[in-house]
């Protein structure tokens, strides 16, 4: 397996398959994790940026295949998962990023999503969706009395969005063809 | 079944691994028990990677650091010879010098005080969950650290290891919310139970309202929890007031105030004292010198002496040890209860010679 491929279906309906290295597929998402775990220390404000979720919201819309994007998001969920204090039980991110990985693939068959501000968009909407689905998970699963603030939290989204568009186009460089 | 499972293939997918984790997730919770091996997977294999990239921006901040000082330093050397004055320029750049003492030497200096072993260890990453305060050390089960160790800096106590890996441990700061540690007010001695809140400011609870404690007020451990030594530094009162059941008292946690990068963790504590001497605004925290009544705590032999040698400081002091050598020149066992009571009006060099005054004389009305 030296590379992964996804189909792509432009808006003209012509198919289009980008190829990665699978290195790429591999090393981007645990790089993302280790952005999180390592530079938050320095400049705390990058605490809000949630690199892995755009990772996972990246590949999936490329993947376009809902099984396939369910499993990256649950492999990068649980790799997060498993770096987060003890206390934090294995599989509250997996879940969360699981149904982050189906839902974005499911939407790149039904929209040309190489656009950057349909990507922003996206990456606006997941962030919200991922956010408030962990916050759901943390009363109900493990009984957190954590706070919700929709406002602070759709700026934030806002401000993942704006950087997945850049982002995206950076990881879009990595494309091996198409 | 089939054609089930090939028409909502894609629906199933989802569902088995939403369940899987749910699954995980129930084991989890239910038996309090940690899927430990993925975790260690985890962490073992992102150490090296955070342990050399915290590496080479230690180097790099260092190399900038020096470059930058020996800028400065050229630029105050030309200055200073524009004014012909060297003895100045060389008070300048030893003031700098002293200036510059960096947190690692700080650490070097207070571990070396501190009377408990403790083991120096580097930040080399936080966790990744949203909700907890938790970062993660580079020193592991390999180097002797065990879960519920006190995590300690000069300025204060920082947190607790949580999880221990091979060559990497978390540590649960002070300021998460499930954090709890035993305190003690150092001015009225009031006892407490230290909480994080998720925030830079911590409470401390189980404080009735009729007690006293200032705002300004400084905290230590109290040692009461088992986990941090009596004496270390928790932090100072920013708000105190009476609450409806209990006083509210707020704290500004010193250990957190300033950037986490080197810490001690505490491999074998020893309890320190309480004194009211000023702890404030010193860059350095070191303990009192251990105190002489430590040695009473020196449990009797099984001839029964119980006394042991001791430095003498203080009348009274010198008092017991001159009955005590009264009482060895005439080879009486103290704690013996066959021995006969010695004569202390005897002197101890010459028994048999009439009896002189004890060094001290009690003070007169």
């Amino acid at each position: 397996m030296s590379e992964a491929r996804g189909r792509f279906r432009d808006s003209a309906g012509s198919a289009a398959s980008p190829k990665y290295h699978w290195t790429v597929i591999v090393v981007v998402p645990l790089a993302a994790i280790l952005f999180q775990v390592y530079v938050p220390r320095f400049i705390t404000d990058l605490a809000y940026l949630e690199l892995p979720l755009l990772v996972t919201v990246y590949f999936s819309l490329t993947f376009r295949s809902p099984v396939a994007g369910l499993l990256y998001g649950a492999s990068v969920g649980l790799a997060q998962d498993s770096l987060a204090r003890p206390q934090h039980p294995l599989g509250m991110y997996g879940v969360v990023k699981t149904l982050v990985g189906f839902f974005t693939a499911f939407v790149s068959q039904r929209f040309d999503v190489r656009n950057s501000s349909i990507r922003a968009i996206l990456a606006f909407f997941f962030y919200f969706f991922h956010e408030f689905f962990y916050w759901v998970l943390s009363r109900a699963l493990l009984g957190e009395l954590v706070d919700f603030d929709p406002a602070r939290t759709l700026v934030l989204a806002a401000l993942n969005g704006a950087v997945a568009a850049p982002l995206f186009l950076l990881l879009d460089k990595l494309k091996t063809t198409e | 079944m089939d054609f089930f499972l090939n028409r909502y293939r894609n629906l199933t997918a989802l569902l088995v691994a939403i369940l899987a984790q749910l699954g995980l997730l129930a084991y989890q919770i239910k038996s309090g028990e940690d899927v430990r091996l993925i975790r260690v997977w985890a962490v073992t294999a992102v150490t090296p990677l955070a342990r050399f990239i915290e590496g080479g921006r230690g180097g790099l901040a260092h190399f900038l650091k020096n470059y930058f000082l020996l800028w400065n330093v050229q630029e105050e050397n030309q200055r200073l010879k524009a004014d012909l004055d060297r003895t100045e320029m060389e008070n300048q750049y030893l003031r700098a010098q002293l200036s510059s003492a960096d947190r690692a030497t700080a650490l070097a200096i207070f571990q070396k005080a501190s009377q408990s072993r403790t083991l120096a260890a580097r930040v080399i990453g936080n966790t990744t969950d949203p909700n907890g305060k938790a970062v993660i050390v580079d020193r592991g089960a390999a180097d002797g650290i065990q879960k519920g160790m006190a995590v300690i800096k000069p300025e204060g106590i920082v947190g607790k290891v949580i999880g221990v890996f091979p060559h990497a441990a978390d540590v649960l700061l002070v300021t998460d919310s499930s954090f709890a540690a035993g305190v003690v007010s150092q001015k009225n001695r009031v006892h407490g139970t230290l909480k994080g809140q998720g925030q830079s400011t911590v409470i401390v609870d189980y404080i009735q309202n009729e007690e006293t404690v200032e705002p300004g007020e400084w905290f230590l451990t109290s040692g009461d929890d088992l986990v941090f030594p009596r004496g270390i530094l928790v932090g100072q009162a920013t708000v105190v007031r009476p609450g409806k059941n209990r006083k509210e008292v707020y704290l500004t946690p010193s250990g957190a105030q300033s950037g986490l990068e080197d810490v001690l963790i505490v491999l074998d504590g020893v309890h320190g004292t309480i004194t009211e001497a000023p702890l404030p605004s010193q860059p350095v925290h070191v303990l009192a010198p251990p105190d002489n009544d430590a040695d009473d705590r020196i449990p009797p032999s099984a001839e029964g002496t119980s006394i042991a040698p001791r430095s003498v400081a203080t009348d009274l002091d010198r008092s017991v040890e001159h009955y005590r050598a009264v009482g060895e020149a005439q080879n009486h066992k103290y704690g013996d209860k066959n021995s006969s009571a010695p004569n202390y009006n005897m002197t101890p060099e010459n028994p048999a010679q009439p009896p002189s005054p004890p060094p001290s004389s009690p003070p007169h009305p």
